[in-house]
């Protein structure tokens, strides 16, 4: 299972790159493939304030709806718009294409209160 | 404690995804729902449905006690032939949808739903009558649902045979010294047979299966399939408080052949008209997959909600049955489907929603 070093983790199976105040949201590999195929995501409106641990986007797969938390506040800036004809990327690239929305960081500290990539392998191991 | 059924450690070792179902450890999907679901429109796929109940009725009066409790007319099936019908209560509601296979003149076997069998059982045991011999034997049966456009090729390769070309028949069989039944019937639209045996013989049918090239497929595909086709799901579609012909099954309710419990109620309902009816429903925009109880409007004001709903994978996009209005229940009208919140536009359309080019 692919668990990049470069990166912040949920519990919750999203991941998180932050650049500078900006954080790209993702879900995981292991997420993905427990998800299978992803029919259909629902984006969040750009402006959108989220706190940590909220519901920020919806993805399904043929067969449930699952939310998807913002790992941390803040207010979303750019969404990943090809999820839109092509949810699939959820799966075949969860941490490159597969992205699902930019936010501007409102509290930094909230970073370090995630998993480390070695914490998130122990957690899906 | 969940129940396995024999296949379990078929379905492990097959990297079987393992969810709960009716009481039952069942697998939802091997390698994908949509890649299953495919490899049943185009090829063969075989489903585990060893869960499901099999009852056999002996007796001279059988036939007349089975007429007094199902809805479609048993004396019109020859041995060897079977039928889709339903049990009501005295409201006309569906108990279960089943299958009923003529096995001999005084020998029947019914194929119920899982969820179901105590309920059956016991509804049977109930007005069962002198003469009559009612065994649940579900316990004793595993099944396996073998369905595609070269399932026949699959049973010819296996059984070293022919398939009958007719649907609805049913055969004795043996197989690796066991006797059991093959049915051709199914759940999915596409051609293929069921396979009925006793347990002992259930993995080495599904290996030999599985080494003849067939998919093994999980219950969301077998979801997916049936939706396509319209086919209404017990306990989601179907319900104690709808009868058969709100649910669009007039097809298989014989009101001309005598008593039958629940009759009285359909009877009124085919002179005055049914409130409601079972309505397939398509989005005609892009929308998330739709599922069961989505709020449904007309108008602007909610008239009802899904009782099932999917992306579908043949068509690519939403399907959804619906109980509406009768007023509303006709192809062509205009209806939205709710989903968090945001409305879809969609229209009533006509079963099946996938067809076979």
């Amino acid at each position: 299972m692919n668990v990049p070093d470069d990166l912040k983790y949920a519990q919750t199976h999203e991941w998180i790159r932050a650049e500078g105040d900006i954080g790209i949201v993702g879900v995981t590999d292991h997420a993905q493939e427990e998800l299978s195929d992803v029919v259909f995501v629902e984006l969040p409106e750009v402006g959108k304030v989220v706190a940590a641990g909220e519901t920020a986007a919806v993805v399904e797969s043929v067969k449930a709806a699952s939310d998807i938390y913002s790992p941390v506040s803040g207010e979303i800036v750019e969404v990943n718009a090809a999820l839109q004809n092509d949810p699939g990327l959820i799966n075949t690239s969860p941490f490159e294409s597969g992205w699902i929305f930019k936010l501007k960081i409102s509290d930094p500290s909230q970073l370090e209160a995630l998993k480390s990539p070695e914490a998130y392998r122990e957690q899906i191991s | 404690m969940p129940n396995r059924t024999p296949l379990y450690d078929c379905h492990i070792a097959a990297g079987g995804r393992v969810i709960d179902f009716a009481g039952w450890e069942m697998p939802v999907q091997y390698t994908g729902i949509l890649d299953e679901h495919r490899a049943v429109r185009e090829a063969v796929g075989m489903f585990d449905i060893s869960h499901m109940g099999e009852f056999l009725v002996r007796g001279a009066t059988g036939e007349a006690w089975l007429e007094g409790l199902l809805t479609n007319r048993v004396a019109k099936l020859s041995p060897g032939e079977a039928q889709y019908t339903l049990m009501l209560n005295e409201r006309g509601g569906v108990i279960d949808d089943l299958i009923i296979y003529r096995l001999g003149p005084d020998e029947f076997l019914l194929v119920v739903n899982a969820a179901k069998i105590d309920e059956d059982a016991a509804w049977l045991q109930k007005h069962l009558v002198d003469g009559v011999e009612f065994r649940n034997v579900s316990a004793e049966f595993s099944a396996v649902a073998v369905q595609g456009p070269k399932a026949r090729d699959v049973y010819a390769s296996v059984f070293g045979t022919e398939l009958p070309p007719e649907r609805n028949r049913v055969l004795s069989v043996s197989f690796q010294g066991s006797s059991g039944y093959v049915v051709t019937t199914g759940y999915t639209g596409e051609d293929g047979f069921e396979i009925i045996v006793p347990n002992a013989a259930a993995a080495v049918l599904w290996n030999a299966l599985l080494a003849a090239g067939v998919k093994p497929c999980g219950l969301g595909a077998r979801d997916t399939l049936r939706l396509e086709m319209g086919y209404p799901l017990n306990g989601s579609d179907l319900s104690p408080d709808r009868t058969p012909l709100e649910a669009g099954l007039g097809f298989f309710v014989d009101l001309e052949k005598g008593d039958f419990i629940g009759r009285e109620v359909l009877a009124g309902q085919k002179a005055q008209g049914v409130p409601a009816r079972l309505a397939g429903i398509v989005v005609t925009e892009k929308s998330p997959p739709l599922r069961s109880h989505y709020p449904v409007f007309v108008d602007g004001a909610q008239v009802s909600e899904t009782t099932s709903g999917a992306l579908s994978p043949s068509l690519g996009y939403g399907i959804a049955m619906a109980y509406l209005p009768s007023g509303f229940a006709k192809p062509g009208q205009p209806v939205e489907i709710e989903v968090r919140g945001k409305r879809y536009s969609g229209s009533v359309a006509k079963k099946p929603f996938y067809k076979k080019s």
